[in-house]
Order: C-alpha cells, then structure tokens, then sequence
C-alpha cells in the first residue's frame, strides 16, 4: 500500500464521476493532439511532394490550382501547354530539371500520368515488380493503384477519360502494366504513369475515325506533332537566385505561368490555419471545462473525506503524505486521459488518412509520433494539477480536531 | 503512563481552557467526563500531540510530547498512540484489512500483513477482512475500528464517547473489550464521555471532569 496505489483505489472508489471526469479530459486532449497531428502530417505530406521542385509552369489561371493539380493531384489542372513551349524552357540556363506531366486520364479514380523516367526518379521511387515503361502504352502502377485494383505486371487496362472515376473508356488503347513501384509514401503511391506518348497516343485514337487504318493514324500523328501540349511542368532551378527572375520572366514574357509551390502552400496553409485555430480553441475550452471537473471531482472528494483525511493525520500521516494522495489521484487521471487521448487523436488522423486515401488525396499516416505531442502529456498534467491545487492545499491543511469533535 | 502539568491551551479569540494536572500509571485508566464542548476533545488532541500547549506540559511513556517537532510527533502518534473515534472513520473505499493497512501507509511503513491478521483474528473479525464498511454491523465496525487502533501495540489509547448509542448490553461489551485490550498491551486507556454507565463499569478508573468551557 502506497500514495500511487491507494490513490488509484480512492480514484475508483466513484466509477461514474471517474470515468467522466476521465472521458471529457481525454476529449479536450485528444481534440488538441488531433489538430496537431493532423496539421503535422499534412505538412509532412506537403513537404515530402514538393521537395525538390521550385516552380510550376502551367497555363495561365489559378496558382494554387496548378499546385494542387500538378504536385499533389488534388485538383483538375487549369489548362494544356504548347510542348515545343516547355522544351524551350528545358534549354534556359536557369533550369536544372524538368520533368513534363500530361494528365487527362484516370484508372478507376487514379489519375494516369504521361511523364518521362526522370518524375519516378525525382522522389527516388524504387520498383517492388517489373519495369519502367520502354514504349508507349506501358504503364508503371503506384503502390496504392495497383494494391486498390489488384492489377500485376503483364495485366492490361484501359484508361477513362478525365480525371475522375466514371469517364467514356478509352477501350481502343489498352495498358500493359510493365511494373509496379514500392510503397513511397509521397504521391506517386496513388498515380499510374506512363510516356507522355501514351497520352497523346490515347487521345489521337479518340479524335480519329473509325475507319482509319494504320498509316492514316500515323499521318494524323504527324500532323498534330507541331501542337503536341503537355499539362505541366515540374522545374528544379540551378540556382536559388532563379527563385526572383525565372517566375517573372514566364508570366511576363510567356503565355504561361508559373507557380512557386512553396508559396502557395503558405498561402494555403495560412487558410487551413483559421480552420486549426478554432479547432485548437474548441480543444482549449475542452480542457478548461474538463479541468473545472476534475477541480469539483476532487474537491467534493476531499469534502466527502475530510474524516478519512483526518484519520490519517491522526494515525500519524503527515500533511504531505495526505495532500500526496489528492495529487496522486489528479496525476492517475491526466495519465489516463492522456494515454486515451493521444489513443483517440492517432486513430482519428488513421481514420482521416483512410478517408482520404480512399479519395486518391494526401497520404496520411495516423500511426507516426509528432514531436508536438510532447505537449499533450504536459497539458495533461498541468490542467491536473492546477485543478487538484486548492484541494490538495484543503487536503495538506485538514484539521484533526474536527475528527475529534465529529459526532 | 500520561501526566499533565499545569496544561492551557487557548484557541484564537477565547478564554483559556486550563486543564488539572492528572498523572496515570501505564496500564491504567483515565475517564474524562463532562458535557459536550467542555474541552474534553482539546484534552485528546494536546495528549496526542495534535495541538502543542501553550503553557505547561504533556509527558507520555516519559516523552514530553511538547519538545517534539510536527513530524517527529507525526511519528511518535504513529507508533505510540491508538485512536478510537466516536464517528469511526472506515474508508468505505477499502475492505476491513485494507482500513486497518492504512495505519502502516500513515507511518510511511510497508504493511504487515500478518499483524494484520493477527489483530484481526484476536478481535474475532478475522471474517469479516474482505469485506467493505457499509457491509458491517455497527458493532462489527466498532471492533475493526479498534482493530485499527491497537495494531501496532500503542502505549495508549485513546477513545472518544465509545459507548454513545449503544444500549446497555452492548455498552457492557464494549467497555470489557476495551479494558481487555488495553490490559493485554499494558497499554493507558483513556475514555471521553459523558456516559455515566462508564463511571459505573470502571470504578478503579482516575476521573478528571470538566465543566462548561473550562476543565475543573
């Protein structure tokens, strides 16, 4: 029998005003581990897809779309650009990298992007089975296409048109999966790509009349080569200076514009910040209102006990001994709440992360500690002992003579 | 054995209470008889070092209790007295044996199980160890709160109004418990009340009595 065990007894010795004292602290913590975990893992997932990538050219229209759509494929893309446009830009001295993105198309919901070797290898994704595409109409599935539709190497598909499930089939130009990539853990997990030759190719077939044969497709091929578009174009700069000039020169001197992704992220965020500042403050009245209840859990406890109190002053417990198990009993129930909050925050961000995997959006991985955390015990505690204060003094005081003097 | 020289205590804003000088050998009885309110809890609480006098002094088993610090007196109640309150104090949170392990948590002590039972089986309640409070008879309680008050042998026990509400059978019985425990321990029994059958069943004890706010 010590202070830790006999506390844990009082504690339960009231199951109903325990576990609500219990409930709504572990609710106000786990609201508040919540919108820190959550936001973390959004930002993780932000950052992870855009490392590497300083600008996206597009056509002209909403930044911000051109970012959700080209880097995160959260978005429809605001236009085409000329390709002969993008390879101009491949050739200024101030890129480094540029990897062209042609969208248009979709698996089952999962968009197929016509790209080259340098997207896969721009997040270091690594192959689980097959091979990059060599030609046209092979596709590469990421790890979440191909788990959701079970397709392998060597497997045919067809494309829909658009970028969401439930578009006319492109039943003419079937896919042959030539790999599936490894698990990433970044975008790539929910694309399907391919040559951005597939595209084009895909898209020629359904311009072109049924009766063609051969040599006419490849004589419409020819003929619409000077005006091949591309969607996008992801670009790393040479140098960080590029970051004041190249952005200027596209949007002035071009029918294109660029996006500078971090900033529109910031901008985004910012907007997702009003959302997180009124969750946090929900969270914040959560644990006021849950810390007055633990305050009038303990105080009625100590006004219930004030005789057992005394006992144990009189059976020679010192002042600390008894004021201990007050403190101990608020310390048992931010444990607890805590545990259970940060329990109920992680399943809630798995469940979100669920949710929008199901609809082919950020990957968000419930079951990741967040340094932030490190606050909820902190929080915990500090709303514990502040509510257990007054009745731990009341406890530390208890006057004996009442003892006596009870009849 | 207790002795009491010149002892005063004054609480804030009232006149002095002042106490006779009463000395009882180790083994003996003391009943301190007087209405309520007379000063009698006062006496309890300055003999068992709750509260410190403010002139004279309290010396038991030879400890002047006044010289002793607030937690060496902590200490020294822990281990020399033994408490039997009118209004029983058993934590209905804990069983029987569990009531009386909190005199070893009160003394910062590991608890001794087998003086537990021991106490337990010598006050033939040993039964009733697993059970909670509200599950006891009010005699049954009265003997687990004694229990609770000779388990560490104390030199001295001290009880308030022990017999109040109990009709004369039981009054009888526990008087003869009580006389008999504290014989067994050789320990000094003190009795508040303002029972008279007391006075009747102890005729050997010292009387110290005291009237309306101060003791004779």
């Amino acid at each position: 029998m010590n202070v830790l065990g006999l506390s844990w007894r009082y504690l339960w010795s009231r199951p109903l005003a325990t576990t609500l004292n219990l409930l709504l602290l572990a609710l106000g913590l786990a609201s508040m581990a919540f919108v820190l975990i959550a936001r973390d893992q959004i930002d993780r997932a932000f950052a992870r897809d855009l490392a590497g990538i300083d600008v996206v050219v597009g056509a002209k229209g909403s930044p911000m779309q051109l970012i959700l759509s080209g880097v995160f494929h959260i978005d429809v893309p605001p236009g085409n650009i000329p390709l002969a446009e993008v390879q101009k830009l491949a050739q200024h001295p101030q890129v480094a990298k540029l990897i062209p993105l042609s969208l248009g198309d979709n698996l089952l919901g999962f968009r197929i992007v016509g790209t080259t070797a340098d997207y896969p290898a721009h997040y270091g994704a690594q192959l689980a089975q097959g091979a990059l595409w060599s030609q046209a109409m092979q596709a590469v599935l990421g790890a979440q296409v191909a788990s959701s539709t079970g397709l392998q190497t060597g497997q045919a598909f067809e494309g829909a048109h658009g970028l969401g499930a439930g578009g006319a089939m492109h039943g003419e130009t079937p896919y042959t999966v030539s790999g599936v990539l490894a698990p990433c853990g970044c975008v790539l997990d929910r694309l399907v790509l391919t040559a951005t030759e597939s595209v084009w190719q895909v898209h020629d077939d359904m311009h072109a009349g049924d009766g063609m044969d051969e040599a006419e497709r490849l004589e419409l091929a020819e003929a619409l080569a000077d005006d091949r578009e591309v969607t996008l174009a992801l670009i790393a700069y040479n140098t960080p200076m590029a970051a004041a000039s190249f952005p200027r020169f596209i949007n002035s001197s071009t029918s294109m514009q660029a996006a500078a992704p971090a900033l529109e992220i910031t901008r985004l965020l910012s907007m997702v910040g009003v959302g997180t500042q009124v969750l946090r403050s929900l969270a914040a009245v959560l644990l006021v209102v849950a810390g007055l209840s633990v305050f009038i859990a303990l105080w009625s406890a100590v006004r219930e006990r004030r005789g057992d109190l005394a006992m144990l002053r009189m059976l020679g417990a010192p002042p600390s001994r008894v004021a201990a198990l007050l403190l101990c009993e608020a310390l048992w129930l931010a444990t607890l709440a805590c545990a259970l909050g940060l329990l109920a925050a992680h399943a809630l961000t798995a469940l979100m992360g669920d949710m929008l995997m199901a609809r082919q959006s950020l990957a968000v991985n419930g079951w990741q500690w967040v340094p932030g955390e490190a606050w909820v015990p902190v929080l915990a505690f500090g709303v514990a002992v502040a509510a257990a204060l007054v009745p731990v003094v009341s406890a530390y005081r208890v006057d004996v003579s009442q003892l006596l003097n009870s009849r | 054995m207790i002795e009491t020289r010149g002892l005063e205590y004054t609480y804030a804003g009232a006149q002095p209470l002042r106490f006779a000088d009463v000395s009882v050998a180790q083994g003996g009885t003391l009943l301190l008889r007087g209405p309520s309110g007379s000063g009698k809890s006062t006496w309890l609480a300055l003999a068992s070092g709750l509260l410190t006098p403010l002139v004279g002094a309290v010396v038991v088993s030879g400890q002047p209790v006044g010289v002793l610090s607030a937690a060496a007196r902590d200490a020294w109640r822990a281990r020399h007295i033994g408490f039997l309150p009118q209004k029983l104090h058993l934590s209905e949170a804990l069983s029987v044996a569990d009531n009386l392990g909190l005199v070893f948590f009160a003394a910062g002590l590991p608890v001794d199980h087998k003086a537990v039972a021991e106490t337990l089986r010598g006050l033939d309640i040993e039964a009733l160890a697993a059970r909670k409070p509200s599950q006891l008879s009010g005699g049954q309680a009265q003997r687990v709160a004694l229990a609770r008050a000779l388990l560490r042998g104390p030199g001295v026990i001290l009880a308030d109004e022990p017999t109040a509400s109990l009709d004369d059978t039981a009054c009888s019985a526990s008087l003869n418990l009580l006389r008999h425990c504290a014989n067994t321990l050789n320990a000094t029994l003190v009795i508040a009340t303002h029972d008279a059958r007391v006075v009747q069943a102890l005729p050997r004890a010292s009387v110290l009595a005291f009237g309306a706010g101060v003791a004779a």
